[in-house]
C-alpha cells in the first residue's frame, strides 16, 4: 500500500493542503464507475456484441417493420400458398394462405418481442421492490412475503404460466399478466437475497447513523448495490420469457389470427410439414434465435460484472 | 435423519396449504361463469340457478373453498363438467403417460449430461468443453415445442422412420413397454431431454472443475491413487448434487410438458390441461394443477431430503 | 514513523480548556457530554432444543464522557467494545440502561434519536466495507447533509471542503470510488463523513486498527486535529493499548461485558489497579528488546459470555485469585483520583486478603 506519507504533517501545520501531497504515484485514469467499468468489459466480449447486434437488428426491424415490409403480410393468395424459401417473388416463402413468410416475420417480430420482454420488465419493477423491501426490512415482513412466493415456486414456470393464461382466458394482456406472475416471485427471490447480502454492511449502518429514512436508504444506498444483479438475472429471463409467451400462442392462449406472431404462425403452419417442411419451422426459428442471443447477452453481462473490487 | 424429514413436513405444509389456494382461485380468476361451457345458451334462470346450487356455486368463496378442500383431502377432485367422469380418475391416466414420457426423458437427459459434464470437466477450456457449453445454451434457449417440429419433419415427413404423434399404434390410449410402443416414445422424449441435458451437462460440469481444482484430490494423487481411484472420488462428490438436479427436473418436465404433448398428441397431463382449458372445463384445470403442483412439492421434499442422507456435508439440523 | 516515536501532543495536557464553546452546548463545560448506565444488551441464542440461552454482550456497563476529551475503550475481542459502541449509536436497541447526552435523556422527547444522532457519528474499522461501493466518497459524503435538508450543491461543496480538510485533494478525490483508494485514504473519507453532520461526539470503532502503522500514525495525528479545530469529543474504542494511550485522556478498560477499570489514561497504563489491566499491558508487545514479556499473563480465551463466570468474572484467569472472588461480584469503586476499579483486592473490607485495610470514618 502506498500511503499517504506527509499528510500527516501538513495536516499538523493545520493548513488545508492543496497542492495534495496525499496522491499516490500513478496517476488514475477518470473514475468510471460501476457500470462504466461493465459497460468497458461489455464490448470487449465479442460473443455479447454479437449477440447484443442481433436483437438490435431485430429490435429495429420490428419497430419498422410496417414501413419496410416487401409485402402486404395480411394480403393472401389462394394460388401461391406455402411456396418454398427462395422464392422469387416469396423470399422465404409463403404461408398456408399464400402470405409472405418474409413480412409476417418482420411484424410478427413486434408482438413476439413486445410479449416476451414486457412481462419481464414489469417482473423486474414488481420483484425488485418486493424483494428489496423483504430483504431489507427482514423480520416478519420478510417471512410472510418469502413464505407467500415460496408458493409459487411449488409450479414450474410452464405449468403456472399455462394454468393462468388457461384460467384468465386467451388474449395477449392476459398472456402477459401470467407471465408476469411467473416471473416475479423468481425475480423476489433474488433480490430478497442479494439484499439480505448488503443490509449488514457498515455503509447502510453509516446511512442510519445519518438519520436518512430507510426508503431513502433503500433507494439511494440498497438499489445501486442490488439492481445490477437483479437486472442480470432479469435479463437472462427474456429468453425463457420469449418461449413461453410464443408457447401461449402457440396453444392458442395469446395472440389471436390474422395477427402475425411467431409462435401462432408455428402453430397454424403445423399442417404443412410435410409439404413445405422449411417454411413451418422458419417462425421457430426466429424464435430460437432471439432466445438464444438473449442467453449470451445475459452470460456476457453476467460476466462483465463479475469484477473484483 | 427421522427429525429433519419431521421438520421438512412441517415446513412443506404451508406450502401445499398456499398450492391449493391458488389452485382454487384459479377457477375463480376466470372471467364469466364457470357454468357457462356446460349451460345451453336458452337456459332459463332456474336451469342456472339449479346447476349452480348442484355445483355449490351459490356459497361464500371461503365457504366453497372448505368444502372444497374436505373433498380434495378424501380424494374428491370433482367431476369433470364435459365428461361428466370424476376428475381424479382422468387425471391419474394422464399422469402415468406423462410420468413414463417424462422420466425417459429425464433418463436420456441424466445419461447425456453427466457424460458431457464430466468430459468437459475434465478437460476445461478445450474443444469439447467449448461444445458442451454450447450444447448447454442451446438446451436452455431452444424453444422445445419448435425443436420437436423439426424431429418431426425430419424423422418422419421426410425420413418415415418414426411415427410424428400419438402414444400407439392403436392411435391414442395408453402407452406399452413393447417394441412398437417404443417407436412412439423416442421422438418426445428425445425433444423433452434438451432442456436437462443442458441443464445437468452445466451443473456437473461446475462441480467436476470444482472438485478435481480442490487440495484432496492434489493430496489423493501424490499419495499415489492411479486417475480411476480419483474418478471413483469425483463421482462420488458430484452424485448428490447431480442427482437433485435431476429429481427436480423430473419434476420441472412432468409439469411443464404441456407444450411438447401438443405436438406429439401424447396422452399426458399436458394434454388433458390443453383439452380442459378448450372445453373450459375448470375443474378439471383445477384438479390437474393441483395434481401436478402437489406432485412437484412432494418430489422436492423427497430430493431434500434424499440429498441431505446422501451428502454428509449437508447439515441436517 | 512508528506509533512509539510518538508522543502526546501538547494539546492533550488540557483538554478541557482548548474546547471551543459550542452554540448547541446546554449545559457547560462541566456537564458530561454523554452519561451511560446500567447500558444492557443480551442476544438470544438458539441452541438445539435446550433452555434458551443469552449471550451477555454488555451486561451493566456505566461510564461519562466528558466534553472535549478523549475516552478509550480497551478490551479483548469479544469483550463487548464493538457492541457498547453500536447500542450508543443505537444500532442495537439496548435491552436496559439510560443514555443521557448533554443532560438530556436519548430517545426523550427532548432529545429524540434523530436529533441525538445529528450531534453523534461513527467511524467504522472496515474502511472499504464501510463505504458504499456504487458512490463516489464525494456522494457518500453529502449523502449525510443532503438528507439533513442540506440542498444538494451545498452538500457536495461541504464534502469537497472536508476531503480537503482530511487531506483528499477534492479535484484528484471527489469523483473517485472506494476500490480506487488505498486504506488509509479510504478511512480519511469515513472519517470527512462523519464530520460532514458537525457532530459533536465521534466514535471511533477500531477505526485505525486495519491501517499499517505509518498511516496509522498520521490518521491519529489528523484526528487530534480535527479534534482542536472542531471542538470534539472522542470515544476511542481499540485493542492496541499503545495507540490508546497516545489519543486518549482517559481509558476504560472492559472485560467479558463489564467495565473492569477507568480512569486517566496515564495513572491506568501506568500503574493498573485491575490484575487484568496489569495483563493485557503485560501481554503488549513491546518494540524494545530488553523489555520483552517472559511469560504469558494472561493464559487462554476469555470465557464464554454465555454463561460467565460467578463472582468476579475475571477470576478464573486472575493471579490475585482469592476464595471470595468467585462468590461477590466487585463494585466499580475508586481506587484513586478520578480512577475506579472493580476488583475486590482494591477494595477495603472486601475479604480479599490482599485488600487494603479499612480506613475508620474521620
Amino acid at each position: 500500500m502506498t500511503a499517504p506519507v506527509t499528510a500527516a504533517s501538513v495536516a499538523l501545520d493545520g493548513a488545508v493542503p492543496t497542492a495534495s501531497p496525499v496522491a499516490e504515484a500513478e496517476a488514475f485514469a477518470p473514475s468510471r464507475g460501476f457500470w462504466g467499468h461493465v459497460g468497458h468489459r461489455l464490448v470487449r466480449d465479442p460473443v455479447a456484441m454479437a449477440a447484443g447486434a442481433v436483437i438490435l437488428t431485430i429490435v429495429l426491424v420490428a419497430i419498422f417493420a410496417p414501413w419496410i415490409t416487401p409485402m402486404d403480410p395480411y394480403k393472401g393468395s389462394m394460388l401461391r400458398r406455402l411456396r418454398p424459401v427462395g422464392d422469387a417473388t416469396y423470399w422465404l416463402g409463403s404461408d398456408e394462405l399464400g402470405r409472405d413468410m418474409l413480412s409476417r416475420l418482420m411484424v410478427g417480430a413486434r408482438l413476439s418481442l413486445f410479449m416476451g420482454v414486457t412481462p419481464v420488465l414489469i417482473a423486474f419493477a414488481i420483484g425488485s421492490s418486493i424483494g428489496i423491501l423483504a430483504g431489507y426490512v427482514g423480520g416478519w415482513t420478510n417471512t410472510i412475503l418469502m413464505r407467500t412466493i415460496d408458493v409459487f415456486f411449488a409450479f414450474p414456470s410452464v405449468l403456472l404460466a399455462i394454468a393462468l393464461s388457461g384460467a384468465l382466458g386467451a388474449g395477449i394482456f392476459n398472456a402477459i399478466v401470467s407471465l408476469t406472475c411467473v416471473f416475479v416471485p423468481q425475480i423476489a427471490r433474488v433480490a430478497e437475497s442479494v439484499t439480505t447480502g448488503i443490509r449488514k454492511r457498515d455503509y447502510i449502518d453509516a446511512a442510519k447513523l445519518s438519520g436518512a429514512s430507510a426508503l431513502t436508504i433503500m433507494r439511494v444506498q440498497v438499489l445501486g448495490n442490488v439492481v445490477g444483479p437483479i437486472f442480470v438475472y432479469a435479463t437472462s429471463l427474456i429468453s425463457v420469457s420469449m418461449i413461453l409467451a410464443s408457447g401461449l400462442s402457440f396453444l392458442g392462449l395469446g395472440v389471436r389470427p390474422p395477427e402475425p406472431e411467431w409462435g401462432l404462425m408455428l402453430n397454424t403452419l403445423r399442417t404443412a410439414i410435410y409439404v413445405n417442411p422449411m417454411v413451418a419451422a422458419l417462425p421457430g426459428l426466429a424464435i430460437f434465435i432471439v432466445s438464444i442471443a438473449f442467453n449470451l447477452f445475459s452470460d456476457g453481462l453476467r460476466t462483465a460484472m463479475e469484477i473484483r473490487q | 435423519m427421522l427429525l429433519y424429514i419431521l421438520k421438512r413436513l412441517l415446513y412443506v405444509t404451508p406450502v401445499a396449504f398456499g398450492v391449493s389456494v391458488v389452485c382454487f382461485a384459479l377457477v375463480h380468476l376466470a372471467p364469466g361463469d364457470p357454468l357457462s361451457a356446460v349451460l345451453p345458451a336458452d337456459a332459463t334462470q332456474a336451469t342456472i340457478d339449479e346447476m349452480r346450487a348442484a355445483y355449490g356455486f351459490d356459497k361464500p368463496l371461503p365457504v366453497q373453498y372448505a368444502i372444497w378442500l374436505w373433498h380434495v383431502l378424501q380424494g374428491d377432485l370433482g367431476t369433470s363438467i364435459a365428461t361428466g367422469r370424476p376428475v381424479l380418475g382422468e387425471v391419474a391416466r394422464a399422469v402415468v403417460n406423462s410420468l413414463i414420457l417424462a422420466s425417459v426423458a429425464t433418463l436420456i437427459g441424466f445419461t447425456f449430461g453427466t457424460l458431457f459434464g464430466f468430459v468437459a470437466g475434465y478437460h476445461r477450456n478445450s474443444i469439447l468443453d467449448r461444445a458442451a457449453s454450447a450444447l448447454s445454451v442451446f438446451g436452455v434457449s431452444v424453444p422445445h415445442y419448435w425443436l420437436g417440429m423439426v424431429l418431426v419433419i425430419i424423422f418422419s415427413a421426410t425420413l418415415g422412420w418414426l411415427p410424428p404423434t400419438g402414444a400407439g399404434p392403436d392411435g391414442s390410449g395408453n402407452w406399452r413397454p413393447d417394441f412398437e410402443h417404443l417407436r412412439y416414445i423416442i421422438l418426445p422424449a428425445i425433444t423433452m431431454s434438451v432442456i436437462p441435458t443442458g441443464i445437468i451437462a452445466r451443473t456437473v460440469r461446475a462441480l467436476v472443475a470444482d472438485i478435481l481444482a480442490q487440495d484432496f484430490v492434489e493430496a489423493l494423487r501424490a499419495k499415489g491413487m492411479n486417475e480411476w481411484g480419483v474418478f471413483k472420488h469425483v463421482v462420488r462428490n458430484a452424485a448428490p448434487t447431480a442427482l437433485a438436479i435431476m429429481g427436480l427436473q423430473l419434476g420441472y418436465l412432468l409439469g411443464g410438458s404441456i407444450l411438447i404433448e401438443t405436438v406429439f398428441a401424447w396422452p399426458g397431463t399436458g394434454f388433458l390441461l390443453n383439452a380442459a382449458i378448450f372445453q373450459r372445463d375448470l375443474p378439471l384445470l383445477q384438479g390437474s394443477i393441483l395434481v401436478l403442483a402437489m406432485f412437484f412439492v412432494g418430489l422436492n421434499l423427497i430430493v431434500d431430503v434424499m440429498q441431505t442422507a446422501l451428502d454428509p456435508r449437508i447439515e441436517r439440523a | 514513523m512508528s506509533v512509539t516515536t510518538l508522543s502526546p501532543s501538547p494539546a492533550l495536557a488540557q483538554p478541557l480548556a482548548r474546547a471551543p464553546i459550542d452554540a448547541r452546548d446546554r449545559g457547560g463545560p462541566a456537564q458530561p457530554l454523554l452519561s451511560v448506565s446500567g447500558l444492557q444488551k443480551h442476544f438470544p441464542v438458539r441452541k438445539g432444543s435446550g433452555p434458551k440461552q443469552v449471550v451477555r454482550a454488555v451486561d451493566g456497563v456505566d461510564f461519562e464522557t466528558l466534553k472535549g476529551e478523549t475516552l478509550g475503550i480497551v478490551g479483548e475481542s469479544g469483550c463487548g467494545k464493538s457492541t457498547t459502541a453500536k447500542l450508543l449509536m443505537g444500532l442495537i436497541e439496548r435491552d436496559a440502561g439510560e443514555m443521557l447526552f448533554d443532560g438530556e435523556a436519548v430517545g426523550s422527547r427532548a432529545l429524540p434519536w434523530r436529533a441525538y444522532r445529528r450531534q453523534v457519528q461513527m467511524v467504522f474499522q472496515d474502511s472499504y466495507a464501510s463505504l458504499n461501493p456504487r458512490m463516489t466518497v464525494e456522494a457518500s459524503i453529502a449523502f449525510g447533509p443532503k438528507v439533513n435538508g442540506v440542498p444538494g450543491r451545498q452538500a457536495v461543496e461541504r464534502a469537497r471542503a472536508l476531503l480537503a480538510r482530511v487531506g483528499l485533494e477534492p479535484k484528484r478525490f471527489a469523483g473517485r470510488y472506494p476500490h480506487e483508494l488505498s486504506g488509509g485514504q479510504r478511512q480519511r473519507v469515513n472519517i470527512a463523513r462523519a464530520l460532514a453532520l458537525e457532530p459533536r461526539l465521534v466514535l471511533l470503532d477500531e477505526a485505525v486498527s486495519a491501517l499499517d502503522k505509518s498511516v496509522e500514525a498520521q490518521v491519529l495525528n489528523l484526528l487530534l486535529d480535527l479534534k482542536a479545530e472542531f471542538g470534539l469529543t472522542y470515544i476511542f474504542i481499540s485493542h492496541d493499548l499503545n495507540v490508546v494511550r497516545f489519543i486518549s485522556d482517559r481509558v476504560m478498560v472492559m472485560y467479558l461485558g463489564r467495565v473492569s477499570e477507568i480512569g486517566p489514561s496515564d495513572t491506568v497504563l501506568a500503574e493498573p489497579a485491575h490484575p487484568y489491566s496489569h495483563a493485557l499491558l503485560h501481554a503488549m508487545p513491546s518494540l524494545d528488546p530488553d523489555n520483552r514479556t517472559q511469560e504469558a499473563l494472561l493464559a487462554g480465551d476469555p470465557p464464554n459470555p454465555i454463561d460467565p463466570p460467578s463472582g468476579c468474572r475475571f477470576h478464573p484467569r486472575c493471579r490475585l485469585v482469592a476464595p471470595v472472588c468467585s462468590g461477590t461480584e466487585p463494585p466499580l469503586d475508586p481506587v484513586g483520583p478520578a480512577h475506579r476499579a472493580a476488583c475486590l483486592a482494591r477494595q477495603p473490607g472486601s475479604g480479599h486478603p490482599d485488600a487494603p485495610a479499612v480506613r475508620e470514618a474521620a
